[in-house]
């Protein structure tokens, strides 16, 4: 009879035990979403109070003035493509370099560990780079320096999304291309980069969304300019930066505007990372 | 028949060439990887020498920041690195754990993917947007509700009390801490509940066999066999907390006291550079901000490198 009671305060003991550390994760689950919504809803908030035409129609004004982030926008845009541009064909190449030559072999083993490095590194030391690359020789802070940089971040992402979609597809269809007679480039370019499309257009998409907000590198490559430029070899006005500047700044016009930044940034974010992984579970369900 | 046998020739051998440059234009592209990293050591190291040549090692010991005299020392803001990142971990870590053990064994199958995703999207918010939020809404949060309770209780206690002393700012170390360990939430837990799922199933059955309940389970038959994996989980966000820059620039503080309490504005390596890169005046302090670049750049490849070999371990586990 003793053994039974002893047993079930162990059996009891255990039970709670249980509930509680089930508890716990629940409740820290909810503590992680909680953040999530807290800082959505602020940015919601405050960013449609801000949002009106001319926000997309005039330039970034001097405090106390009445402006809009049409060229900061306009910068940001340009900045991005180009960085697109120049990173996302170098990634997949990169990429199909890894899944397609490299293979298992040292080089490639090598390449992913420190592209995988390259995907976490601080983003202001990219810049930095860039800082001393570009802007320091050429005697400017420059458009194009800015470009420059966000290509260096994106790239690691492509390369990493573009190697394992590659893999994914089976050997069997390489076998079965070659057999033909097709020579690799072929191969790859046709059949193998067809095949993983989906998940090398998710790749580049997440690439861009997490570019779009980085605000660090652009610091000491593009700067900001309140003028509207298309000059790309001048500073030139960007979203991140202006949301930056303006934040910090005491006049309550810029903070305005700077929360109204923070919204379509948060928003055009959110809008690619959700198409992004859509785009990928609509190919890996069937 | 001979025309025919040649134009096969022909082909053949356009094709292997045709194969031989786009094969060496791919390694060119997976070339440029391994140019990033190094020409950012290399060109950190170059842009930082006035001030290695100037203050020696006793750039990373001491805690003078004296733009008007020219005089730099790297331990302030390495110091708040630091700080900030252990204390983001302190709160990531154990947060990210029950993540991921809600989402393997306690969230019903309908409720995974949609709670995932969104964990996930913690990810996707830019840091600046953390920044302003911080700045804006959660500074004043911390300095009306919780860093006077904190003051008053903890305050006096010895030995921990030191952390908490000074006046509720909202801004400093502690609020820093606190926006870096939502930020790194999402990485660690992702890692965790991915090499969670892969748990083969018949371990944690033999165990649920035997009577263990789901908490037992976890503690000793998941983590276990997961254990390098989650190590190597914690490091990835511990090397994205210490590069984090923009949310934390906006709640430090940008003083170069050095300071033990927590509730004290402080400084960061990446703070640092983003407040101050536009304001030198003076050829020694550039120099000096990419220097601490090049301490930051250093630190986190050591930690991300220890992170990726830890992961690497499991993964060839699993491939056999």
């Amino acid at each position: 009879m003793r053994v039974l009671v002893s047993q079930n305060a162990l059996y009891l003991r255990r039970r709670l035990a249980n509930a509680v550390a089930m508890a716990l994760a629940s409740a820290a689950t909810a503590f992680g979403l909680l953040w999530l919504v807290w800082i959505l809803w602020v940015t919601l908030r405050n960013g449609f109070e801000a949002l009106g035409p001319r926000l997309f129609l005039d330039s970034t004004p001097p405090p106390g003035a009445e402006g809009g982030l049409a060229n900061a926008l306009y910068g940001s845009l340009l900045m991005v493509s180009l960085a697109l541009g120049i990173g996302a064909p170098i990634g997949v190449a990169a990429g199909a370099f890894l899944a397609e030559i490299g293979r298992n072999g040292r080089l490639a083993a090598t390449i992913r560990f420190l592209n995988d490095i390259l995907l976490s590194a601080p983003s202001i030391v990219l810049g930095l780079f860039v800082y001393e690359l570009l802007v320091r020789p050429m005697g400017r802070f420059s458009a194009l320096a800015g470009a420059v940089s966000l290509a260096l971040i994106l790239l690691p992402v492509v390369v990493r999304t573009t190697d394992e979609m590659l893999q994914l597809v089976p050997i069997s269809v390489r076998e079965s291309a070659l057999s033909l007679g097709l020579p690799q480039w072929k191969v790859t370019l046709h059949i193998l980069f067809r095949a993983a499309r989906a998940g090398i257009t998710t790749g580049v998409l997440l690439a861009v969304a997490r570019i779009s907000g980085e605000t660090a590198p652009l610091l000491f490559t593009a700067l900001n300019n309140q003028y509207w430029s298309t000059d790309l070899l001048a500073p030139m006005a960007n979203v991140p930066v202006v949301i930056f500047q303006f934040a910090m700044s005491p006049y309550a016009d810029w903070q305005r505007l700077a929360w109204a930044g923070a919204l379509v940034v948060t928003l055009f974010v959110l809008l690619a990372s959700v198409l992004a992984r859509s785009l990928l579970r609509g190919k890996a369900a069937p | 028949m001979e025309l025919e046998a040649d134009a096969a020739e022909a082909r053949g051998r356009r094709d292997r060439r045709a194969d031989r440059a786009f094969r060496g234009l791919l390694w060119l592209a997976a070339l440029f990887v391994l140019l990033a990293l190094g020409g950012t050591a290399v060109s950190l190291t170059w842009g930082g020498r006035e001030a290695f040549a100037t203050f020696g090692p006793g750039f990373l010991t001491s805690s003078e920041w004296n733009p008007a005299e020219r005089r730099f020392g790297a331990l302030v803001p390495v110091y708040g690195t630091l700080v900030t990142s252990l204390l983001a971990m302190l709160l990531a870590v154990p947060v990210s754990f029950g993540i991921a053990l809600f989402l393997t064994e306690i969230a019903p199958g309908w409720l995974r993917a949609p709670v995932a995703a969104a964990i996930e999207l913690l990810a996707a918010i830019p840091s600046i947007i953390y920044g302003m939020w911080g700045l804006f809404v959660f500074v004043p949060f911390m300095a009306q509700h919780v860093e006077p309770w904190l003051i008053e209780r903890m305050g006096p206690l010895p030995l921990l009390g030191v952390l908490f002393r000074g006046a509720p700012l909202g801004i400093g170390m502690l609020t820093g801490g606190v926006i870096l360990g939502i930020m790194v939430i999402p990485f660690v837990s992702s890692v965790m509940h991915e090499v969670f799922s892969v748990v083969p199933a018949t371990l944690k059955e033999s165990a649920y066999a035997l009577g263990c309940t789901t908490w037992e389970v976890v503690r000793d038959i998941v983590l276990p066999t997961t254990r390098t994996a989650v190590g190597g989980g914690i490091f990835l966000g511990m090397g994205r907390a210490l590069g984090e820059t923009m949310a934390v620039t906006f709640v430090l503080g940008n003083t170069h006291n050095l300071s033990l309490s927590l509730l004290d504005p402080g400084n960061s390596i990446a703070a640092a550079i983003a407040n101050e890169f536009t304001e030198a005046d003076s050829g020694l302090y550039l120099s000096s901000l990419i220097a601490l670049g090049l301490v930051l750049f250093a630190v986190t490849f050591l930690v991300l490198a220890a992170a990726k070999l830890l992961l690497l371990r499991l993964e060839r586990a699993a491939g056999g």
